[in-house]
């Protein structure tokens, strides 16, 4: 269900690396229980605002509120104790190369709850069974399984801790159509039965379209007039094809247009 | 983005030196800006050493990487450079007929400077680079990332127990180095050049005292320490990609082997003035 309470907010957000402006003057609010979609082109700041939701990556202006917090203002205890109540499901997965699947999913558990060790082992094949793995690749390293099976790890390693609110970067990029669509409907499931907010980042719209209550477009900064907002598109998913701006409908249909000619001119 | 840097450049005849200034100048920068960072790297790893152990089988296990694993090839190299010593210094001392005293060369040599540094320099080729290899294909595969997005903190599980690792175990290391080159040196000055046994083990133990052992694995510890710092901070700071991970590789070891040149220095002078202070006696007969 989603609530009108917001979980989290972010304002005035500017973030840079070096002389490199990604972000610029982002405000925008996540309600709880929301299943919101950034998409954008490559180099539009996606997944810089994810790490930055997440305080990963600090901006140069603005803020992040989680729950009514600022997370700039919290310390670095308080703010590990916020990142208890997130699960952040990677690009590539980022499992532990060192460690088995199992210790990869116990690996939140054992670093926040190590009183508990009787329920870690349940709590973990729980999840494993959510996604959909056999038990037979808990012995396994990471090395050893397709990328499809990476990302139900990464989701179920995210999970384990019951979080609030599920960031996912790039969820079904480089998978086959049968496979996205599976972690497409782990998504869907994880959110009815966990309750959780989740942004998802992403550039398939089949899976904005699928799994999203919201659909927010970001626009690099690179290609906009100096006071645009970067958030092109902000509304639910079935009014993205209903919108007039030329580069929301061209991203939304996957056309080049004259975005050659303009790359061939930057070179 | 190349019409930008082009306007910022200067033509005519001070371009070049204009140029170089500037170049000059960023280096300077980038230079006061990784020691910045350095130290303040430092300066975490100090505060999560004392204020968080790491847990003990992360600790164990990299303590078997960096220690256990090290010994076969430091005992190896310490007995060829025993060997070494005495093949370079045979004809020199048989010259004086001074052979029977080799032992008291190689061995102070061994315990003084080449069993710590030579210790350092197989810790810094072996593990060194491979822990700034390993962490900076961790920060590129976002695995660093993943750890702090779940609560962990980076620099508490993966640099401290590495450091500790370094800091606990290059002692041992550099005791077998001394040991092996001391062994080596004797065996091929004994079987191989024939020089007496009685004699060469008798200079042998009046040449080195308990002080030059402790001199060796003090010195060692600052070397495990600026290894530990130095490779982690590379690997935490590698750039994107295949060659980025290469590279934080290749200057881990390479600032780890100039650091540790450098506090050889430094630490032989101070520890020669401890020695002073506290025997000054024993210095004076020495000398003269």
């Amino acid at each position: 269900m989603v609530s009108a309470e917001p979980i989290i907010a972010v304002q005035d957000l500017h973030v840079g690396f070096g002389r490199q402006n990604v972000l610029r003057d982002l405000a925008l609010t996540v309600p709880r229980g929301q299943t919101l979609a950034i998409i954008g082109e490559s180099g539009c700041g996606k997944t810089v605002f994810l790490k930055t939701v997440i305080g990963l990556v600090h901006p140069q202006q603005g803020y992040v509120e989680v729950n009514g917090r600022r997370i700039d203002r919290l310390t670095e205890r308080e703010l590990a104790r916020q990142r208890t109540r997130f699960g952040f499901v990677f690009q590539n997965a980022a499992l532990f190369d060192s460690m088995t699947i199992e210790e990869n999913i116990l690996f939140p558990l054992r670093q926040h709850q190590q009183d508990r060790r009787a329920t870690h082992q349940q709590a973990m094949l729980d999840r494993l069974a959510e996604v959909g793995l056999p038990t037979s690749v808990l012995r396994k390293h990471p090395a050893e399984l397709s990328g499809g099976m990476r990302k139900r790890v990464g989701l179920a390693r995210a999970l384990v801790m019951q979080p609030e609110v599920l960031l996912y970067d790039e969820p079904t990029t480089g998978l086959d159509p049968i496979v996205s669509d599976v972690i497409n409907e782990l998504m869907m499931r994880t959110r009815d039965a966990y309750d959780v907010t989740s942004i998802i980042v992403t550039h398939d719209m089949i899976t904005a379209r699928k799994v999203a209550d919201r659909i927010v477009m970001l626009y690099p900064l690179s290609r906009l007039d100096a006071h645009d907002s970067p958030v092109i598109f902000d509304g639910k998913p079935d009014e993205i094809d209903e919108t007039s701006d030329r580069r929301v409908s061209q991203f939304v249909r996957g056309e080049a247009g004259d975005r050659l000619m303009e790359m061939r001119q930057t070179k | 983005m190349s019409s930008g840097t082009e306007n910022t450049r200067r033509r005519g005849i001070l371009g070049a030196p204009y140029e170089s200034i500037a170049d000059l100048g960023a280096l300077l920068q980038r230079t006061i800006d990784t020691v910045y960072d350095m130290f303040l790297f430092t300066w975490r790893t100090m505060l999560w050493l004392i204020t968080r152990l790491p847990q003990r089988a992360n600790l164990f296990n990299n303590m078997y990487q960096i220690g256990v694993l090290s010994l076969p090839v430091v005992a190896l190299t310490g007995t060829f450079i025993g060997m070494v010593l005495a093949v370079q210094s045979y004809t020199q001392f048989r010259a004086f007929g001074l052979e029977t005293q080799l032992g008291g060369v190689i061995n102070k040599s061994m315990f003084r400077e080449l069993g710590p540094v030579l210790a350092a320099t197989m810790l810094a080729g072996r593990v060194g680079s491979a822990m700034a290899a390993e962490l900076g294909t961790m920060r590129v595969t976002e695995q660093i990332d993943a750890l702090s997005s779940m609560g962990a903190n980076p620099i508490h599980y993966l640099v401290v127990p590495r450091f500790l690792s370094c800091l606990l175990l290059i002692p041992s290391l550099t005791i077998m180095a001394v040991f092996m080159g001391a062994v080596g040196g004797e065996v091929y000055c004994i079987f191989v050049l024939g020089i007496d046994m009685h004699h060469y083990e008798t200079n042998a133990k009046s040449f080195v005292e308990n002080w030059d052992l402790f001199y060796g694995v003090i010195k060692s510890v600052f070397f495990g320490a600026a290894i530990g710092l130095v490779s982690c901070y590379r690997g935490f700071n590698c750039e994107p990609g295949a060659e980025g991970v290469g590279q934080a590789a290749t200057a881990a070891f390479v600032q780890s082997f100039v650091i540790i040149i450098m506090l050889d220095l430094a630490l032989s002078i101070l520890l020669d003035e401890i020695y002073l202070v506290f025997w000054p006696l024993t210095s004076s007969l020495l000398a003269s």
